[in-house]
């Protein structure tokens, strides 16, 4: 009884009460800027977006322009050379940007949705929710990613919308199955007992205690996944199933550049130095997160 | 206690059909003598199948967890449930709190038969019976600040909509439980584990429950911090009048905090008195056993003592033993002990013994 009247004093300062409200992307920030590598991430990545959102702005030439000298070595004029059709390989990669940026992040963000969804729901209920989904899943699982979206664009047409459900379709399993085992995991834990305990609802529970538990390995697959998935749009592209083949993606850039790796390495190698750093952009950036949201690793070790 | 009750008023319950939504009147009235006991256990059982086959499941045996336990704990009491490992004594808490559906029996606390209400239902009671777990380190989620682990059970059931209120409140759990506001902004992995467990019992007090099962809470800390632990659990029984059901195989930490004890064996209730009759007077065989087993913190006496421990091992509760579970390792047992199951009898006033042979070999 004593406790309780002598705490009223403390309790009412300033100080405590914002103990609760630092908000967490303050904390995110923070630790961004603390961590070179991710601030790197972090400026690679806004570079390109600035690139791509802006890109009749920034490109010296028109993507399509053939009219200039073909496979011409990177020079004062092309900075980056130009490929077999003549066409500014600089210009062609920055509009390349918008198209491989949004099928890398769409595609990643909707499978990681749905795919946590999916291994959540069957996770966590368990029972006819978890053989219906799963056996979905194994299904999935028994052919490769690729001729999955191969088969979602044959039979939805191509065109960026189409590629975009069925390269994400393609992926979902491997997100669902990630989830679902780390929810068996945690279900487990005296916290989730805990939770029921105090009466807190199955959404809640899975929002507040099962989900942020299973982050960690789910941002490394994501981030995976995005370079696949620049690199799906590629392959598709490639075969005549993506977008069209005037318009320049990374991925297609790199496959025409393929044929003359011999002769002009830079129709090849630039575009895969792009896809490159956004990768590794994606990997700093999602290491930092990873870490940040998995607060007794960092601390433990230090 | 004044403040505490102040929240409780100001926030009526969803539903209001707890009661006469009064909590603080409950409070106040609390103590021996009121009408009916405040939890009472009947019959309670709890079997896990033990199934094989993965196209059909088959079930090939059972596990009898709980086996057909009955008890009450009366308002403000602290009742001890003792055991060794595995004889069913946290699955009786668990279902009690509805973490485990029990197979049979009944669970009426106030009155109200818990065991048929469906998980909404359930929900307005949960904020009155409230548990304690063993681990400190796995019972508090990782990725949550203390505030907010403290914060959530009051945000669950609406009982503060203020949010500086909330963080006055979180204070003052913290406060309660000896831990200085300021921890409200550490994670869990930044605390000791006998701060840990203090930030799980403010937990557990955050809805300001009536009855908190307290699931080994001490067994997994020092034994400084034991001391201190359960220090804290009995002035937080006197200043706000909780009723605990305390689950351990620590006999000594039991004998120091609770007023009445049921040993539990294989799922069964085998003597259930209060703690200094059973302390002085055992009179099950196991009771005996079990207490003899406990070492005394002096070696010349210890050196002198004679002991016997049980004979053989505890059996699988797979496959138990029919009639009296203990009869294998009884010193007592006779022909009869394996043919029928001993009744929890009271023997002597407020003393219930399940065995038929104690009062033909009365001890010296």
């Amino acid at each position: 009884m004593q406790l309780a009247t002598d705490d009223a004093s403390r309790v009412d300062s300033p100080e405590d009460v914002s103990l609760l409200r630092r908000s967490r992307w303050t904390d995110w920030w923070l630790t961004v800027m603390h961590d070179k590598k991710a601030l790197a991430g972090l400026v690679i990545l806004a570079v390109f977006v600035f690139m791509g959102l802006f890109a009749p702005l920034i490109a010296p030439y028109d993507p399509n322009d053939m009219e200039y000298e073909m496979l011409a070595p990177p020079s004062r004029s092309h900075l980056l050379g130009t490929d077999d059709l003549g066409r500014d390989l600089l210009s062609r990669i920055i509009h390349g940007t918008r198209i491989s940026f949004f099928i890398g992040f769409t595609t990643v963000a909707l499978a990681l949705v749905s795919g946590v969804f999916l291994g959540l729901t069957a996770g966590y209920y368990g029972g006819w929710r978890d053989h219906l989904i799963m056996r979905y899943i194994d299904l999935q699982w028994a052919f490769p990613n690729f001729i999955i979206a191969v088969y979602m664009v044959a039979v939805f047409g191509t065109g960026i919308f189409n590629l975009t459900i069925a390269i994400s379709l393609a992926y979902v399993d491997d997100f669902a199955r990630l989830a679902r085992g780390m929810v068996l995991t945690i279900k487990q834990e005296p916290y989730v007992m805990a939770a029921r305990a105090m009466g807190a609802s199955n959404t809640r529970i899975m929002g507040t205690y099962v989900l942020p538990n299973a982050t960690a390995p789910l941002i490394v697959q994501a981030t995976v996944s995005v370079s696949y998935a620049i690199l799906a749009e590629a392959a598709l592209s490639f075969l005549g199933l993506g977008v069209e083949s005037t318009t320049p993606t990374w991925g297609l850039i790199l496959a025409e550049g393929r044929s003359f790796i011999s002769r002009a390495w830079w129709v090849g190698v630039f575009p895969g130095l792009a896809i490159m750093l956004t990768v590794l952009s994606i990997n700093f950036l999602g290491d930092a997160l990873r870490d940040f949201m998995d607060v007794r690793e960092t601390q433990d070790l230090m | 206690m004044q403040r505490l009750l102040e929240y409780e008023s100001g926030c009526g319950l969803a539903g209001g059909w707890f009661m006469n939504g009064d909590t603080a009147a409950m409070v106040k009235k609390a103590g021996p003598g009121e009408d009916g006991p405040l939890l009472e256990v009947r019959g309670l059982k709890k079997y896990f199948p033990v199934t094989e086959g993965i196209i059909r499941r088959r079930i090939i045996s059972q596990v009898k967890a709980v086996d057909g336990i009955s008890f009450t704990i009366e308002t403000g009491e602290t009742m001890g449930l003792v055991g060794e490992s595995g004889c069913g004594k946290t699955t009786t808490g668990l279902c009690i709190l509805k973490l485990e559906t029990p197979t049979a029996g009944t669970v009426l606390f106030r009155g109200e038969d818990l065991s048929t209400l469906n998980t909404r239902q359930m929900v307005p009671w949960r904020r009155k019976l409230q548990v304690i777990f063993q681990d400190p380190f796995s019972s508090l989620n990782p990725r949550m600040k203390v505030g907010r682990i403290i914060v959530d059970p009051i945000r669950v059931h609406r009982l503060i909509p203020d949010n500086h209120k909330q963080e006055a409140r979180v204070a003052e759990l913290l406060g309660l439980c000896g831990l200085s506001p300021g921890m409200a902004d550490r994670y869990p992995h930044e605390m000791s584990g006998g701060q840990r467990q203090r930030v799980g019992i403010a937990r557990a007090l955050a809805t300001n429950p009536e009855f908190i099962v307290c699931d080994e809470a001490v067994s997994a800390l020092d034994v400084s911090i034991q001391a201190q632990i359960i220090n804290l659990l009995e002035d937080l029984r006197d200043q706000l009048g909780i009723t605990y059901l305390f689950i351990s195989h620590d006999l000594s930490v039991v004998r120091h905090l609770c007023q009445r004890v049921a040993v539990m064996y294989l799922g069964r209730i085998v003597e259930m008195t209060t703690t200094e009759k059973l302390f002085k007077d055992p009179l099950h065989p196991y009771t005996r056993i079990l207490l003899a087993a406990i070492p005394i913190p002096d070696p010349d006496i210890e050196a002198q003592r004679d002991f016997t421990p049980a004979q053989g091992e505890i059996p699988s509760p797979m496959a138990a033993p029919s009639g009296c579970v203990f009869h294998p390792r009884c010193p007592l047992a006779v022909a009869g002990c394996s043919r029928e199951r001993p009744p929890l009898r009271e023997l002597r006033p407020g003393h219930h013994v399940a065995c038929t042979q104690v009062e033909l070999n009365p001890i010296s």
